[in-house]
């Protein structure tokens, strides 16, 4: 597969990032966050991506979707990320529609038409601590009658409180480490002994800490095999690392642009501070990396989208890669932006905030770059 | 089956064939490298019958047309004999400047003639070319340069000297920019071709940190160049120079590439052992690696991309600058993890165990990477200037 975009790919491109740019700029983040939105995102907005059918992106065209694939998602992510719209489109379509995928054609009858229809939110419940550590996953799930009781808690579930159901991995069998025992469960809001505290994050996205107390579900809330959950776990984290990541290139693109143009505006010492040679390598520097960053989230969506094996280690490598560039783009914008980038009123700093909270989401580069350690034994 | 995929299991049959063993080992010292040229020799018997069979099949130069050589394949099947080739670790054939800078710059600037006559010898390897850019006086700014071509009529006398004319004293000939007109800067330059054995060309080796001589000064004192050996307009030359370098800058960003194995990390894992959990037993050192090779990793995904999108027009016309960069500064940080790997042992700089200090020679090699064909700085300038088209630069 050539490594660039085919002509029904750049007209996708073309159309959302129109659409993304005119509906859901940076100002309609600053709107929701000064009128403190309990949602953190607008459902008007859900419903028009609906409309738009990027909801359906990776639902195959026999369950009504587009059919297609990481590489499509991506390119929603990514005017996402340069817009800085905050929408459940990640976890909810990408994240949460890839482990639905992964699972039972029951879950999707049920959950499907109302993500497809702009109503249903998914939470993903995975995280218990403030890391990632999907390897140590402890939460119990235990058999009780014909299904399974839930107790323990999650953190970190993004839109956890606005959510419809949430996706839980929780333990079946052995231990915290074991690669076998776990198990994926939708996880209706409303269910009774569920209760959610949403925090507000830095980059005003809302998270949840989940309470499961003796959380009732039937077996048929089981997504894929009961402790063969890895399977489906695995293909959620690879479709929300890699959409993170394709995210990330989007908010990284989009502070570098807004610093280059300022570096055309700016002037000083009766030059325009773009003259100056120390900004100009560190600008051409940062193009660099974006180029880079970008190419290796577009292999990595290739090979998922390819079923290649070797997507796996191309993941972790968008993820981290993305992930460093994306946060060199933003500090290098706020410093060039001088103290106007430090002040409330200007955009580059909600760049900042999202680079952070879209770094730990799923792991950081940090642990991406341990996990390709891993992968290539040592 | 689509034509590609049937291409494809062509390929890998006919690289199983022809392929010999010894050609799919990675490459361990200069020799290994096969130049072609007037004094050139082969190392083995299997580097010849590699050689041959590529010839044959037009594999020294694949993507150019049938009439000149090559193989005239699309870029797609371009792309599948790379990945197939590097799939079995095969070696190229044959490397040279003819092939990476002078070839492409003759496709586009040359006459038929000039393409018949000269590509068939690139292809062939019949012909070794060198680079006379470089001046003393003229690095960074090329364009200053001072050689001068005086017009006699029906040749140039040429006089002047070059610099840093990598293999000038083992090459045939030599693509060399020589000022034709004083008075304009740009549009004085033209790119002329000669044989390093016209009357008056000498040589003079200099030797690098690495301890090795790989190139030279250049002297021309009235060298007569006949009027049909210009490539391109006269005082056009500094077009064909650049377009050239585009080249050029792509071919060295490629040992961003490393020798094409996957990780480093797991490379050089027994050198230094592992702990109770089989991670490398310097944590430090392992957390480089790891994001070292992440930027590997993610770098031959931009590496690939470059090249889909150049063959597709797509690309920023200056992003080989970009290539160049990225390519050199990561492979120079390669070869500093190379070293910090192989600890004490890593310096020794002679015997026989270290195949006579391959490590600490190469190390110090990769330093050029960053100066040759235009220095990082200058290449950041590029991008600033023509990518991000900033104020004053
Ligand atoms: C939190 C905060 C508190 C402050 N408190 C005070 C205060 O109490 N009193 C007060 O007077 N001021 C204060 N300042 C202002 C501060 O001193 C200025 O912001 C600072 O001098 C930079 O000027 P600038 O913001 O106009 O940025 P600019 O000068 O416009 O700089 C923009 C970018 O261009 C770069 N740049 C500019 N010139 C060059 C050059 N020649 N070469 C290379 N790069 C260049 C800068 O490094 C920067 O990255 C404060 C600022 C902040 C953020
Ligand atoms: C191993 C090797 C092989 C080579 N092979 C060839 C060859 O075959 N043929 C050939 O013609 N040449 C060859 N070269 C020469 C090479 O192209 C030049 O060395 C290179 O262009 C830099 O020129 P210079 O050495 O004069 O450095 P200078 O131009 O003097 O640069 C010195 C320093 O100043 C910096 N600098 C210069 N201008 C600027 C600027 N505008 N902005 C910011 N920084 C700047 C440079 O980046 C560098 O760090 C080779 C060089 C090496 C090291």
């Amino acid at each position: 597969m050539a490594m660039y975009l085919n002509d029904d790919q750049s007209a996708l491109q073309d159309s959302v990032r129109d659409f993304v740019s005119t509906e859901a700029p940076v100002s309609h983040l600053r709107g929701l966050r000064d009128a403190k939105d309990e949602d953190g995102f607008s459902r008007k907005l859900w419903q028009q991506f609906a409309e738009m059918g990027f909801n359906g992106i990776l639902v195959s065209e026999d369950e009504d979707g587009l059919g297609m694939g990481h590489l499509e998602a991506g390119i929603v992510l990514e005017e996402i990320g340069r817009n800085l719209t905050p929408s459940p489109f990640l976890t909810t379509s990408v994240a949460g529609v890839a482990a639905l995928n992964a699972g039972g054609k029951h879950l999707r009858d049920k959950y499907i038409p109302g993500i497809l229809a702009g109503e249903t939110i998914l939470g993903l419940a995975i995280e218990e601590g403030p890391k990632h550590r999907p390897d140590k996953i402890a939460m119990e799930a235990s058999r009780s009658g014909n299904g399974f009781k839930l107790n323990g808690r999650k953190s970190f579930v993004i839109h956890g409180a606005s959510a419809d159901a949430l996706i839980v991995a929780a333990r079946t069998a052995g231990s915290a480490g074991d690669e076998e025992g776990v198990t994926l469960f939708m996880v209706d809001r409303d269910a009774a002994g569920l209760s959610a505290e949403s925090a507000r994050l830095v980059d005003n996205g809302q998270a949840a800490a989940v309470t499961f107390n003796g959380v009732e579900v039937d077996a048929d809330a089981v997504i894929g095999e009961v402790d063969q959950g890895q399977a489906v776990l695995t293909a959620l984290l690879q479709a929300g690392r890699t959409g993170a990541a394709a995210e990330m290139v989007g908010v990284g693109a989009g502070a570098m642009d807004m610093t280059v143009d300022y570096l055309k505006q700016r002037k000083q010492f009766g030059q325009m501070i773009g003259e100056f040679q120390a900004l100009q390598h560190r600008a051409s520097h940062l193009y660099s990396e974006m180029e880079i960053a970008r190419a290796a989230v577009m292999k990595a969506q290739q090979l998922l989208d390819e079923g290649n094996a070797g997507a796996d280690v191309m993941v972790s490598v968008a993820k981290a890669k993305a992930g460093r560039t994306a946060n060199l783009a933003v500090r290098e914008g706020v410093q060039m932006h001088g103290g106007i980038g430090m002040t409330d009123e200007y955009d580059i700093g909600f760049y900042m905030k999202r680079d952070r909270a879209l770094s730990e989401f799923m792991g950081d580069a940090n642990y991406h770059a341990n996990r390709v350690a891993e992968l290539n034994g040592y | 089956m689509t034509d590609l995929d049937s291409f494809r299991s062509e390929t890998r049959a006919w690289l199983e064939a022809n392929c010999p063993e010894e050609m799919r080992q990675p490459i361990k010292g200069e020799d290994d490298v096969y130049w072609g040229g007037r004094n050139a020799t082969f190392k083995s018997d299997a580097q010849k019958s590699w050689f041959e069979a590529c010839l044959a099949k037009g594999y020294t130069v694949p993507e150019w047309p049938k009439e000149y050589g090559g193989a005239g394949l699309s870029p797609a099947e371009g792309k599948i004999l790379r990945q197939e080739m590097g799939r079995i670790k095969a070696r190229s054939p044959l490397q040279s400047f003819g092939i990476w800078m002078l070839g492409p710059a003759l496709l586009h600037f040359g006459t038929e003639e000039q393409k018949v006559h000269y590509l068939g010898q690139i292809a062939r390897g019949e012909i070794r070319w060198c680079q006379g850019y470089s001046e003393p006086g003229s690095g960074s700014d090329l364009v200053s340069l001072q050689t001068f071509g005086e017009d006699k009529g029906d040749h140039w006398v040429v006089n002047g000297q070059k610099i840093w004319t990598s293999y000038a004293d083992k090459c045939d000939w030599i693509f060399c920019l020589v000022r034709t007109n004083k008075e304009d800067k740009y549009r004085g330059i033209s790119f002329l071709l000669f044989d390093m054995e016209t009357p008056g060309v000498t040589t003079k080796p200099i030797k690098l940190i690495s301890g090795n001589s790989p190139f030279c000064e250049t002297f021309f004192d009235n060298v007569t160049v006949p009027k049909d050996q210009i490539v391109g307009e006269l005082n056009r030359g500094w077009d064909v120079a650049k377009y050239l370098l585009g080249h050029e800058r792509e071919m060295i960003s490629g040992g961003g590439l490393g020798d094409g194995s996957a990780s480093l990390g797991g490379k050089v894992k027994p050198e230094i052992g592992s702990n109770a959990l089989g991670q490398l037993d310097d944590p430090m050192l392992r957390a480089d690696l790891a994001h070292f090779d992440v930027d590997v990793l993610a770098f031959k995904a931009m590496a690939e991309k470059f090249v889909d999108e150049m063959k597709a027009k797509k690309s920023h016309p200056a992003q080989p600058n970009m290539m160049k960069y990225a390519g050199t500064e990561l492979n120079k940080r390669r070869h500093e993890l190379v070293m910090a790997s192989g600890g004490s042992d890593a310096l020794e700089w002679e015997s026989e165990g270290s195949h006579h200090g391959a490590k600490p020679r190469t190390w110090l090699r990769t330093k050029a990477n960053s100066i040759e064909g235009g220095t990082s700085e200058v290449m950041l300038n590029v991008i600033s200037k023509r990518i991000l088209e900033l104020p004053g630069a």
